[in-house]
């Protein structure tokens, strides 16, 4: 078996492919200049597709499709991603491209809005629904700007996606996108005058369940939280990790309750805790936190890990991967156990996909 | 008839051309709206979906910078060259 794992950099996307997870080969960087902040796998097909963000600072975003593991790539003449003209306003960028019910792929976007495609990624069109939303226009940015980094379609109910953005919080539809609501009861806002708002937390990443789509876990911007009711409800599983504070949060693609974040110290001090490089698994939803660092480098490190540049494959046992904003990005083939370099000196890692070929 | 220079940049959004002919001309946004139609591409990467002209590039008509005269209406004629230029930026 091949493993494909896709690195998405300020500065081109960079492929690399291993037959045993443990050595790899890394090929040349594409679309070099352009930041990569998100790649989308469809493995629904005979052969993955790839779904690459590519954001030129000067000419703007797009979305380039590979039906051939990133041979070539395709972009349709017309912006696949482009707000209708009555909203007055223009993508900045897409955060992040997920395949959604059988036919369907959405798209997160910065400023805050959900898109949805029927034709494989080539066109999208904007979910009215979460954009005529009343509360949009108090939805804040994050230091990263206003953006939906998180799109969770339900495993098996069409009807029923999550969102999350920073400084917006979480929201659910049940009836395909029809009408919205915010789902953050439980996920503390500190930076609030009111610590319990309906909505205005500052999420960075949601991840589901493999094994329970009604499990959520959520790293927030101080605070890491767990449902068990699809959202409607949070508990706090931060208290034996060394911080509430990180960006990413990734899920065991089936087993359930088993989840990774990267611990960064603080708001204020946005390094890895103790300055170790370490990743972090729970295999209890939580309630208990474990450091991985075997293989992992020694020493003062100071490189954080961005909340999409970190994810798990499909293999078994599943895989693990992360990039960090040195340039370095690292795979473990025994979920967290032990870790290999992949590569290093890259640009900024942004964006990380990993997909059995 | 109007000219657009397209830097190298783009050159492979509007097939390869370097110097594009176009027949429209009155206003810079006369000649964007067939940019539009004949290289979609090129259009997209000048300006956003709302017709703006991204933040880092810089059109200039007859060598004066559109930004500083009437943006989208400054005028064109028969015989103006318009230069496509990414603005100094990056990191």
């Amino acid at each position: 078996m091949t493993t494909l794992l896709a690195i998405g950099t300020q500065k081109g996307l960079f492929l690399a492919t291993s037959d045993d997870r443990r050595t790899w080969q890394v090929g040349p960087a594409q679309f070099s200049g352009t930041a990569i902040y998100t790649i989308g796998v469809d493995n629904r097909g005979s052969r993955p597709r790839l779904l690459a963000a590519v954001d030129n600072s000067h000419f703007g975003p797009s979305v380039a499709v590979s039906d051939d593991l990133g041979e070539t790539w395709a972009e349709p003449d017309s912006a696949p991603i482009a707000f209708p003209a009555d909203t007055g306003v223009s993508v900045e960028r897409i955060w992040q491209i997920v395949a959604g019910e059988p036919g369907v792929i959405y798209a997160g976007s910065q400023p805050s809005a959900l898109f949805r495609s029927t034709d494989g990624g080539r066109s999208f069109e904007l979910v009215r629904g979460l954009w005529d939303h009343p509360h949009r226009t108090e939805w804040g940015a994050g230091f990263g700007g206003q953006a939906i980094h998180t799109i969770l379609p339900h495993p098996t109910d069409p009807a029923r996606v999550l969102v999350a953005m920073s400084t917006g919080g979480v929201y659910r539809t049940s009836d395909g996108g029809e009408t919205w609501a915010p789902a953050n009861k439980g996920i503390k806002a500190y930076f609030m005058p009111d610590p319990w708002p309906e909505f205005g937390q500052c999420v960075h990443r949601v991840a589901r369940d493999g094994a329970d789509p009604d499990r959520l876990y959520a790293q927030n911007h101080h605070g890491v939280y767990r449902s068990t009711d699809g959202g409607d409800s949070w508990q706090s599983i931060a208290d034996t990790l060394p911080s509430d504070f990180g960006f990413p949060m990734v899920a065991h693609p089936s087993r359930p309750g088993v989840i990774w974040n990267f611990p960064l110290t603080a708001d204020s001090q946005r390094h890895p805790t103790e300055l170790r490089c370490r990743v972090f698994r729970s295999t209890d939803g939580g309630d208990k936190w474990e450091a991985q660092e075997t293989g992992l480098p020694d020493g003062p490190y100071y490189p954080v890990v961005l909340r999409d540049a970190m994810c798990a494959d499909d293999g078994s046992p599943a895989g693990v991967y992360f990039g960090t904003r040195a340039g370095e990005v690292f795979a473990s083939h025994d979920e967290g156990e032990t870790w290999t370099m992949v590569a290093a000196h890259l640009p900024d890692v942004l964006s990380v996909r990993a997909v059995s070929v | 008839m109007p000219v657009i220079l397209v830097p190298g940049v783009l050159r492979a959004e509007a097939g390869g051309a370097s110097r594009l002919e176009i027949t429209a001309s009155g206003t810079l946004a006369a000649v964007f709206a067939e940019v539009d139609e004949r290289w979609p591409r090129l259009a997209r990467r000048i300006r956003d979906e709302q017709g703006a002209v991204r933040r880092y590039v810089n059109v200039y008509v007859d060598g004066e910078d559109s930004r500083r005269t009437a943006g989208l209406e400054t005028p064109v004629t028969a015989s103006s060259e318009i230069q496509v230029l990414p603005s100094v930026a990056g990191g």
